[in-house]
């Protein structure tokens, strides 16, 4: 196995795991703000990581500079796409839940939360 | 209005090598309608830029590429902070919200720490105002760390 | 199959995306939910059409992943000003 290859499988194998970490933080997380964060876990370092692995993978093409392209896409646009989803559910009226949120059961539903699903 | 100033020749050849870069053909309709649709970017562009009042220009330099360094292993550091915290029930999981102090004044500069701060994972920009972010943070390590300032310098030091 | 193990783990991600978006409990959530599993499956075509080779995937992953922040983006305005008691210039949340 040369280095590139080696390179790349190291990067898709930590990237999907990242990837996979960010989608329990999802899950697993108690409140919405929190959430964001596991959000923001797989798009800022999972997603350049199986993007890097896949680039090192293609031959050298235009298609490599499509990726880039991707990458910086997606780079570029997560902080605003989040900021916007934290402002939004601010001016919602969803006030952050704060302190130590460590314990699963203390999850409940909000009766804000259960407000603004109704939409 | 008539005459194209150089920040728009610069776009203009910034976007005509982005056309080709994505589109890889080199036929003549396919030139074409890029040329076509780079004319009518850069005519929007015109358009929005007096609407805007004070279009701020900001050029790729080696100081902007060191910061982008520099974030990107801030970023790979949090990442790994917040990976920890998700996979290990041990670690606590106690979000703040509070404010932060800045002292960053221009718009750019503020647009840059706001979204550099939000792009970090485990802290997040919900509100700017005139003279502090409000933070949400999911930790307050991450909060304290922001409120040492490097990341704030560093900003500064651009001079954007 | 380092890209085989990749995709999976993409989908994997998807699944446990599409439950936090079936769950909730707030609107909020569900479009954080919604706006991750866009951005996976930018990443599911880029992966899984080179696997297959495809042909000119990227261009689709590319705009799917301008679609997808564009509807972030107005669905978030939406919910935003929904209330429009509230106009924009209100500071509704902050304490």
């Amino acid at each position: 196995m040369s280095l590139l290859e080696l390179t790349s499988t190291a990067c898709l194998v930590v990237g999907g795991a990242l990837c996979l970490t960010g989608g329990v933080g999802l899950l697993r997380m108690p409140d919405f703000f929190s959430r964001v964060h596991a959000a923001g876990l797989t798009e800022t370092i999972a997603a350049p990581l199986l993007l890097i692995g896949l680039m090192l993978q293609m031959d050298w093409s235009l298609d490599l500079f499509k990726v880039l392209m991707i990458l910086v896409l997606i780079l570029a646009t997560n902080p605003t796409a989040t900021h916007a989803m934290a402002k939004a559910a601010l001016h919602g009226g969803h006030q952050p839940r704060l302190g130590d949120l460590s314990n699963p059961s203390e999850q409940d539903g909000h009766a804000e939360e259960d407000s603004s699903s109704k939409a | 209005m008539q005459y194209l100033s150089v920040h728009n020749a610069r776009i203009l050849a910034v976007l005509a090598v982005f056309w080709l870069l994505l589109s890889g053909h080199f036929t003549a309709l396919l030139l074409m309608l890029g040329a076509v649709s780079v004319l009518l970017v850069i005519w929007l562009i015109r358009r929005m830029d007096r609407v805007d009042g004070e279009p701020v220009r900001v050029w790729p330099t080696f100081g902007l590429a060191g910061y982008l360094l520099w974030l990107l292993w801030s970023v790979i550091k949090a990442n790994v902070d917040l990976a920890l915290r998700v996979w290990n029930p041990k670690l606590p999981i106690r979000p703040v919200w509070d404010r932060l102090d800045t002292s960053v004044e221009t718009p750019v500069e503020k647009t840059l720490y706001a979204n550099s701060i939000t792009l970090t994972p485990g802290t997040l920009t919900t509100d700017v105002h005139e003279d502090h972010f409000m933070i949400h943070a999911v930790s307050q390590e991450g909060l304290d760390e922001l409120r040492e300032g490097e990341m704030e310098r560093r900003v500064r030091k651009l001079g954007l | 199959m380092a890209l085989g193990a990749a995709i999976l783990a993409v989908m994997v991600t998807m699944v446990l995306a599409l439950i936090r978006a079936f769950e909730g409990p707030s609107a909020y959530d569900r479009m954080l939910a919604a706006n991750l599993f866009g951005t996976k499956t930018v990443l599911l075509i880029a992966l899984g059409g080179y696997m297959l080779d495809w042909h000119s995937f990227l261009d689709i992953a590319l705009l799917y992943a301008l679609v997808n922040f564009v509807s972030t983006i107005a669905v978030m305005r939406f919910f935003e000003y929904r209330d429009m008691s509230q106009g924009p210039g209100d500071d509704g949340g902050a304490s």
